[in-house]
């Protein structure tokens, strides 16, 4: 493919770096990404990946804008509220770059639709708010050999983690959800903004370091942070061979949702 | 092994890399892209960030007052 001119300015910086070049930015164009919540996490996500030129991004949110979002879901405005989160990401994403095609899907994450919407993508970001959903974006992408980013903040603390088939997945770490009142929601826990942004941003860096084929996923290691002590750590986990979805002898073999209330990001 | 024309003495920084790089990447391994440069950043960067990106520079010629050519091979 040959760059207008424009795209050359935009992708400059891209351009220049030894890692992705020409051909890196090609694949970022031709790239699908799909980002599963367009909330805390999925709306810097959202916006970098849209900076950086990926070319479809997929947008998957049931809800409406609500004030209380605005504190950190930064692709949402003031204006916005009671909007559908998905149509006010797609025009802010139009907005940014015009080279990114967007598709909303303005419904729950489901086990009948899951299968479906996650065929026409490249990588999945999980940007959910309750557990349920995470543990089914992991069934379905170990199922099906898709690769996703997980991610997770509550208070001051986040932690992301990069599955690739072959590698752990969240089950091996984490086998079921947990049981209902041992995690307290967001809503009661509360959460600081820009924790969001750095969690956010660090799944984008791994979906544009995925579809460009560069340095080292996030795979069978949790990146964890706290952002009071503002201290990263990264743990390794093996792939667990008892592991419910991608064990030896796996009892998951078809999706099905989890019990657990849901907690509002 | 084919040798290739690239006109950057209207460029500024980053543009200048920037639009080798675009050239470098349409042409084949082995083949030969011939840069005009200005004197001054484009002459002292283009060899210095092709050299580190792995390409070779096969030799730096003044053409006339404050215009170089730069023979970078793929």
């Amino acid at each position: 493919m040959n760059f207008t001119d424009i795209q050359i300015e935009r992708y400059s910086r891209h351009i220049i770096l030894k890692d992705v070049g020409v051909e890196g930015q090609i694949k970022l164009l031709e790239g699908k990404v799909l980002v599963v919540g367009a909330g805390g996490l999925g709306s810097p996500a959202a916006l970098y990946l849209a900076a950086a030129g990926v070319g479809t991004i997929g947008i998957i949110d049931n809800d409406v804008v609500d004030i209380t979002n605005l504190q950190r879901q930064i692709i949402h405005t003031t204006p916005d509220i009671n909007r559908p989160k998905v149509i006010s990401a797609k025009e802010k994403i139009e907005k940014i770059n015009p080279d990114v095609k967007v598709k909303t899907y303005h419904e729950l994450l489901t086990t009948d639709n899951i299968n479906d919407i996650f065929s026409e993508y490249d990588f999945i970001l999980d940007g959910t708010d309750n557990f349920p959903t995470k543990f089914l974006i992991n069934d379905a992408c170990v199922l099906s050999g898709k690769s996703f980013s997980h991610g997770g903040i509550i208070k001051f603390d986040g932690q992301t983690m990069t599955y690739t088939p072959g590698n752990t997945c969240y089950r091996c770490v984490f086998n079921s959800p947990p049981p209902k009142g041992l995690v307290p929601s967001c809503s009661q826990a509360g959460v600081l903004g820009s924790v969001a942004g750095i969690l956010g941003t660090i799944q984008a860096t791994e979906a544009l370091k995925y579809l460009t084929g560069i340095g080292e996923l996030l795979t069978n290691r949790f990146l964890i942070f706290n952002a009071l002590s503002m201290s990263f750590r990264s743990v390794h986990f093996n792939r667990n061979e008892n592991c419910p979805v991608c064990g030896i002898n796996p009892t998951i073999t078809e999706l099905k949702l989890e019990e657990m209330p849901v907690c509002d990001l | 092994m084919a040798t290739f024309n690239l006109d950057i003495t209207k460029e500024h920084c980053p543009m200048t890399f920037v639009k080798t790089k675009i050239q470098l990447a349409k042409i084949a391994k082995d083949d030969i892209l011939e840069v005009l440069v200005t004197e001054g950043e484009p002459l002292e960067n283009i060899p210095k960030s092709s050299t580190e990106q792995g390409f070779e520079i096969l030799g730096i010629e003044n053409l006339h007052d404050n215009i170089y050519k730069i023979r970078i091979k793929k």
